[in-house]
C-alpha cells in the first residue's frame, strides 16, 4: 500500500522534554508527535501523552447503517486499552523510506515481540468474533501476516487480495491510484460468495485507496463489507474519508 | 538431507492430510505452459483443512524450543504467523528486495532464468536462536536455502523447514544446505474435482 507522511514539527510540549539526540542505528524506538524517544524498553509513555493525543483526533465519520458505530472507530475509544501501548511502542518508525520525507510505519518490530502481536490479535478477533464474519480479506502482502491469524480464530476464510498475475486462477481486477501513477489488485473469482460478510485487513490506512479497491473488488461480486481493520491509519491523510462510506477500526492512530 | 513427509513421520493414516490434500487447486499451466501450479488459496478458503495444517505444524514444533519462524514471502506468510503466535515464537518475514524499511542483510539464489534475492531485518533474530523456515512449496530448494543462509550468517540454528507442498524427488539433489524438510503433502498432477 501507498504510505505517506508529512514531516511536520513537534507542537506537544511534553515531547520537547524528550531525548533529542539521535539513538544508534540499531535502537528499536517509537516516534510520535515528533521527537525521538529514547529505547522503549527504559522508557514508560506517561499517561497524559494519550489524553493530549485522543483530544486531536476528531471522531470518524461512520456508516449510519452500522448503529454500533456510534463511537470512534479505535480500540482505545473512552479509556485506553491497557494493550494498545504496548503495540504502539512495538511499531519502529523509519525516517526517509522508500524515499526522502515519508516516515514509514514498519510492524515488523511488532512481529519480533510476541504478546504485543498476540494482543493485537486478540483486539481484532474480541471485535469480530460472532458477528458472523465469514471472509477475511487481506491484502498483499502485510495483510497476510494478520489477517490469516484472525480468519482462523474466528472460523472465516481468509482471501488474499494480490498484485496482478499472482494469483492463478480466473480473477476480478480494480485499478486504483498511487501518488505517482497506478496499480492493480486481484481477486479470485470463485473465493467469495454474493451475501457474504467481510472483513478487509491490512497493515497501515494512509490515503485509502488500497483500501478502497479491495471494497470494490468484494462488492462487485456482491459481498457486503462490513468493515475496514487495520493496526496503524495516518489520519492527516483522511483515508477513512474515503471508503465509500465502509467504517474503519484501527488500533494505533500516527499523527 | 533428511526428507520427510508427515504421512510417513508419525502421521500415518491421518485423515486430515488427504483433506489437506484435496483442498488445494491445481492449475495447469500458470504462470507457463507445462507447469501444474499447486494453488493453496483454495486450502486458505477450507477453515477446518487450513487449521488442520496450521495444527500439524504447531503440535510439530511447540516443543522444540523454536524461537523465530522465518516466513518467505508472500506465501509463507499466510502460514508462518499463526504458527509463530501458537509456539510463542517471533515472526520474520523474509523477503523480496527493497520491501524491508529496516538494514538487512540480503542472499541471491537462482530460478530457472535469472537470480532472485531474500532479504531479512539486521536485529530481527540474535545468534543462538532456533528457527523453522516455511514456504507453502517446495521445489529445487533455491528459495529455502538462501533463507537458511540467513538465519545461519546471525548465528541462528536452523532446525527445520516446513512446507505444505513438496515434491517427494526433484531433478538432482534438493539444496538445503543439509537441513531436514518437513512436508505434509505431495502434489497432485491434476485436479480431482
Amino acid at each position: 500500500m501507498l504510505q505517506r507522511a508529512l514531516i511536520f514539527s513537534s507542537s506537544n510540549p511534553i515531547c520537547s522534554q524528550l531525548s533529542t539526540t539521535a539513538p544508534p542505528d540499531n535502537t528499536v524506538f517509537p516516534k510520535r508527535n515528533g521527537g525521538w524517544i529514547i529505547p522503549f524498553s527504559s522508557y514508560q509513555l506517561p499517561a497524559f501523552r494519550f489524553r493530549n493525543y485522543r483530544r486531536t483526533l476528531l471522531p470518524p465519520l461512520c456508516s449510519a447503517s452500522d448503529s454500533a458505530a456510534n463511537r470512534p472507530n479505535m480500540a482505545s475509544q473512552d479509556e485506553q486499552d491497557p494493550r494498545i501501548s504496548n503495540i504502539s511502542s512495538a511499531i519502529r518508525v523509519i525516517p526517509d523510506f522508500p524515499k526522502p520525507g515519508i516516515i514509514f510505519q514498519d510492524i515488523t518490530t511488532l512481529l519480533l515481540d510476541t504478546k504485543a502481536f498476540r494482543d493485537t490479535i486478540d483486539l481484532f478477533v474480541e471485535r469480530y468474533r460472532g458477528k458472523d464474519i465469514s471472509v477475511v480479506a487481506g491484502i498483499e502482502a502485510r495483510g497476510f501476516i494478520f489477517g490469516p491469524p484472525i480468519a482462523l480464530a474466528i472460523g472465516a476464510k481468509f482471501v488474499p487480495m494480490r498484485k496482478p498475475n499472482k494469483l492463478p486462477g480466473e480473477v476480478l481486477s480494480e485499478e486504483y491510484s498511487l501518488e505517482y501513477g497506478k496499480d492493480t489488485m486481484e481477486m479470485h473469482v470463485d473465493a467469495v460468495k454474493a451475501g457474504e460478510r467481510a472483513l478487509i485487513i491490512d497493515d497501515l490506512v494512509a490515503t485509502g485507496g488500497t483500501l478502497s479497491a479491495a471494497i470494490r473488488l468484494l462488492e462487485c461480486v456482491g459481498v457486503h463489507v462490513v468493515e475496514c481493520a487495520c493496526v496503524i491509519e495516518l489520519p492527516e491523510l483522511k483515508g477513512r474519508e474515503r471508503l465509500g462510506g465502509k467504517p474503519l477500526f484501527v488500533l494505533v492512530s500516527s499523527t | 538431507m533428511v526428507e520427510m513427509f508427515a504421512a510417513e513421520n508419525g502421521l500415518k493414516g491421518d485423515a486430515r492430510l488427504q483433506a489437506i490434500s484435496n483442498a488445494i487447486r491445481v492449475v495447469p499451466h500458470f504462470p507457463k505452459q507445462g507447469i501444474m501450479f499447486q494453488d493453496i488459496t483454495t486450502l486458505l478458503l477450507d477453515h477446518k483443512a487450513f487449521k488442520n495444517t496450521v495444527d500439524i505444524f504447531v503440535d510439530r514444533y511447540k516443543d522444540m524450543d523454536i524461537s523465530v519462524v522465518a516466513g518467505v514471502e508472500a506465501r509463507g506468510f499466510m502460514f508462518g504467523p499463526t504458527i509463530a503466535l501458537a509456539i510463542g515464537a517471533k515472526f520474520v518475514p523474509l523477503r523480496k528486495p527493497k520491501k524491508l524499511p529496516g538494514e538487512v542483510i540480503a542472499e541471491a539464489y537462482e530460478l530457472e532464468y535469472r537470480s532472485d534475492c531474500l532479504e531479512m531485518h539486521v536485529g530481527a533474530v540474535e545468534a543462538g536462536e532456533r528457527a523453522i523456515v516455511i514456504d507453502d512449496l517446495v521445489a529445487t530448494g533455491g528459495t529455502l536455502s538462501a533463507a537458511i543462509s540467513l538465519l545461519e550468517r546471525v548465528g541462528a540454528e536452523v532446525v527445520e523447514c516446513a512446507c505444505v507442498i513438496g515434491l517427494r524427488e526433484v531433478k538432482g539433489q534438493r539444496r538445503l544446505n543439509g537441513k531436514p524438510l518437513y512436508i505434509l503433502v505431495e502434489p497432485r498432477e491434476i485436479d480431482s474435482c
